[in-house]
């Protein structure tokens, strides 16, 4: 079920873009295995195709499945009595895995018997969920592109959502005028922690993996530190937020009745923007290049350094963008864990959208129909929505590892890069 | 993981002529705070420290200081301190070892006696702070160890949370089941080779990044231990957890030893794999830098292309060690079930694994650095959860920073040079 909402978001990449994409920017020479990481990882992420990808969800949720089935109540219970009737536990284990499965599709997509208006049409619930995962998603991409691992997203977030909400709850602006100043904010907030990992990276070599790991931490600190004393709401015990003004939310789009909030057109816009900034922009063939080679766009006359800073600053924008889709979008106060599990959500629809803007668009849908028909999963079919985690980071492992899906389904390798193969 | 991408080059141009102004600043920096924070915003009264605990064989007074004057004097050490490292640097370049490590431990003892001092009881129990640091260190000198094996053979492992994770549930689970701590302790082990051969499948035989597969085993383990925690763990049999009931290894003192005061608590009241941990981190050491199995790993780990040339198989020295290093960070990870707490809940480990990875980097990928790092951080961690309580001038947040600061401060050349092994990272292809 969700394997058919994949084929769309495993096909769709290269060609929905407002432009083609650029041809791929994998370099052709070069492919020593020892050669700069981040070269590497952006022609790993490159390599492979469409049917990988689908074939790669289609085995994580498989064992998914089989998971869920061992571990039902009810197939234990026929599996006491299975060589007197083995298809009982046949039965079972069907009966468990499309009760979860089926709970998941309809959770994220449409519920006729739903009561409430949110869980009938929960199309919107996975629009919702996809906002702030297609902003940090993008993050990652256009890390990637660099050659550089932005693992920081949570703490851009963080620190995002929290410039957003000092202006969202502190300040007090005209309508229209208070949201774009939340919205600057946010990526402002973001940009400063992200920019100090490529300021870091730039000057003094650390390397970004580490850095961003350390500040997503140091975020949390801080931001708990400020929710205990400058930002708490005098009226709360607990270290959360007052709420954001009004006029500093982002409208409904469709109503009360459901949680999906502007915040998608600014995620849509971001997404035209990067796939503009990566193929069409100056800057972009920059970034394209260092990714491909440093040291070649260093002899060309490119700033690496710069390269990586700016980078930085943009990605950790895009990130801070996501807190403030989070804070301003459906959260309304600022508490410690309002990045929750995005953070690294992020990385893996980066991956699985092959760090292509588009390819991370559709892959936070379905990253984001996990995470709304997993709420559901979890009430309706008593399957605990960590499963959602476990399918998700399979998926990114068979994704990245194109050999094993091809060696299980003895699909002969299409194209050869000589990379992961 | 180069984490210093100039560093080689770099490193052999401070030596020879360019200035770092990098530590000066930071120890000049540090010697205002002291001025200002120790002395001008100081508190006044006293800070108490007490040695020895009611029961102990051996009773040592309490350490009573002033808090004003030893502001004072830590702050006028630090300056003079400051002000020699500036003039070293400008005449050699270099900065004389024991300058830095004279600072450290006068601004850490300024730092101490300043929180204690502002404190509303002004006195700390020093063997409650590093006995309860303990908790918090075990599992990161095994954490970080497990770095040290995979990183020493070139292997990054981003996986040292997902390992820990996965020992903690097993050993849980087994302990629970089979009603033996031993056996939970072996089942960690084995829980956390599994995870470590994931590792090992994905980046050495498949060649995928190693930060992806560690990142993404992170997330693998934490939602497979969430969801058999949620199915399996949560079940009631008449009203009882049955399954989440570990049988506990109990504390062994060690007769004489256990009565030194702090050291003896600390280090000789530990559980069976407290002591694993002491005899780990020497062997580790020793093996690493001392025999021939160690030079091996290191050479494959800075230069495998040379190792495979004298005939060493690099792939099957990165998969032995990255399986070690899953096996010693499953033991860790028990250390919480098994030790630490009675029952395993959803993510216990919080992040433990990352603290360790920033123990691994600032203890320089030595394991004795490693393992002392591990303790600074965890009587950092254990300060903060004293001090929430007691009502401190620093916000235990700021503590709870710490580490990772000081793990950029290193990765960025501020304190030292973090260094990692030259291959660590790149997979090794056959030519």
């Amino acid at each position: 079920m969700s394997g058919v909402e994949m084929g769309s978001s495993g096909t769709a990449p290269d060609g929905q873009g407002a432009k083609p994409d650029a041809p791929n920017p994998a370099p052709p020479e070069a492919k020593s295995a020892k050669e700069n990481n981040g070269t590497q990882l952006v022609r790993e992420i490159m390599s492979g195709n469409a049917m990988i990808s689908v074939l790669a969800v289609v085995v994580a949720l498989a064992i998914g499945g089989i998971l869920i089935a061992f571990t039902d109540a009810r197939v234990t219970a026929a599996m006491g009595y299975f060589f007197s009737d083995p298809g009982a536990t046949f039965r079972a284990m069907w009966a468990a895995v499309s009760e979860a499965y089926g709970a998941l599709w309809r959770g994220a997509t449409y519920d006729p018997n739903s009561r409430t208006w949110q869980g009938r049409l929960g199309i919107f619930e996975t629009l919702t969920f996809a906002t702030p995962l297609i902003l940090s998603g993008l993050a990652v991409t256009l890390a990637f592109r660099v050659g550089l691992f932005n693992i920081g997203a949570k703490g851009q977030i963080i620190i995002g959502a929290t410039f957003a909400g000092v202006v969202g709850f502190m300040i007090e602006l005209p309508p229209g005028i208070h949201l774009i100043a939340v919205v600057v904010a946010g990526a402002i907030g973001g940009a400063l922690w992200g920019g100090i990992a490529g300021f870091l990276k730039a000057k003094t070599g650390a390397h970004e993996v580490i850095v961003t790991i350390m500040l997503n931490y140091i975020a949390v600190s801080l931001v708990l530190y400020l929710l205990k004393n400058p930002l708490r709401d005098p009226s709360s015990s607990n270290p959360i937020s007052p709420a954001m003004h009004e006029t500093a939310m982002f409208p409904l789009l469709l109503g009360p009745n459901y949680r999906l909030h502007a915040g998608l057109i600014v995620a849509v816009l971001a997404v035209i923007g990067v796939s503009w900034l990566l193929n069409r922009s100056t800057l972009g063939f920059e970034y394209r290049a260092i990714g491909a080679n440093p040291r070649a766009a260093r002899t060309a006359g490119m700033l690496v350094s710069r390269g990586y800073i700016t980078v930085m600053l943009i990605s950790g924008a895009l990130a801070g963008l996501a807190g403030v889709t989070q804070l301003a979008g459906t959260e309304k106060t600022l508490d410690a864990d309002i990045a929750g599990s995005i953070g690294f959500d992020a990385i893996t629809v980066a991956l699985l959208g092959r760090s292509k803007p588009w390819g991370t668009f559709f892959a936070a849908l379905l990253f984001g129909a996990f995470k709304a028909g997993g709420t559901s999963m979890a009430i309706n079919a008593d399957v605990s929505i960590d499963i959602v985690a476990v399918v998700q980071s399979l998926i990114v492992l068979f994704i990245a590892a194109p050999p094993l899906i091809r060696s299980m389904f003895r699909i002969k390798a299409v194209r050869h890069e000589g990379v992961t193969a | 993981m180069s984490i210093t991408a100039k560093s080689a080059p770099s490193a052999h141009v401070d030596a020879v002529a360019i200035r770092s102004w990098k530590v000066p600043i930071l120890l000049g920096v540090l010697a205002l705070f002291a001025v200002v924070v120790f002395v001008v915003l100081g508190p006044t009264g006293t800070a108490t420290f007490r040695i020895s605990q009611d029961n102990d064989a051996w009773q040592v007074p309490d350490l009573v200081l002033p808090s004003k004057a030893m502001g004072i004097i830590v702050s006028v050490i630090c300056a003079a301190l400051a002000y020699l490292a500036y003039s070293q640097t400008r005449a050699t370049g270099k900065i004389a070892k024991w300058v830095l490590m004279t600072f450290t431990i006068v601004f850490v003892v300024g730092l101490m006696v300043w929180m204690i001092g502002g404190t509303t009881s002004q006195n700390i129990t020093l063997v409650g702070l590093f006995t309860g640091a303990m908790l918090i260190t075990t599992p990161l000198v095994f954490g970080s160890l497990s770095g040290v094996l995979s990183e020493r053979a070139g292997v990054v492992n981003i996986a040292i949370e997902g390992q820990l994770l996965a020992g903690a549930f097993t050993a849980a689970l087994v302990s629970s089941i089979t009603h033996n701590a031993f056996a939970g302790l072996f089942a960690a082990a084995v829980a956390g080779v599994l995870v470590s051969a994931m590792l090992a499948l994905f980046s050495i035989k498949y060649v995928v990044n190693q930060i992806i597969v560690g990142v993404v085993l992170n997330v693998l383990v934490s939602g497979l231990t969430g969801f058999l925690f949620e199915k399996i763990m949560k079940t009631k049999v008449d009203g009882v957890t049955i399954y989440n009931q570990p049988a506990q290894l109990p504390g062994i003192p060690i007769p004489l030893l256990s009565e030194i005061p702090i050291i003896g608590p600390m280090l000789f009241r530990q559980s069976l794999i407290g002591y694993f941990m002491l005899i780990l981190v020497v062997a580790l050491w020793f093996g690493l830098f001392r025999t021939r199995w160690g030079l091996r790993v290191r050479a494959v780990g800075e230069h495998p292309k040379a190792a495979d040339t004298v005939g060493i198989n690099v792939n099957r020295t990165r998969v032995m060690n990255v399986l070690a290093g899953g096996a010693v960070a499953g033991v860790g990870g028990a250390y919480f079930t098994l030790v630490a707490v009675s029952s395993f809940s959803k993510d216990m480990t919080g992040g433990l694994g990352f603290i360790a990875l920033a123990a691994l980097i600032f203890g320089r990928w030595n394991p004795i650095g490693a393992a002392l790092a591990a303790l600074l951080f965890g009587v950092a961690g254990n300060l903060q959860s004293i001090l929430s309580l007691a009502g401190t001038p620093i916000d235990g947040q700021f503590l709870a920073m710490l580490p990772y600061a000081l793990t950029i401060l290193a990765v960025s050349g501020f304190v030292g040079k973090a260094m990692a092994p030259a291959a660590d990272g790149e997979p090794y292809v056959k030519e």
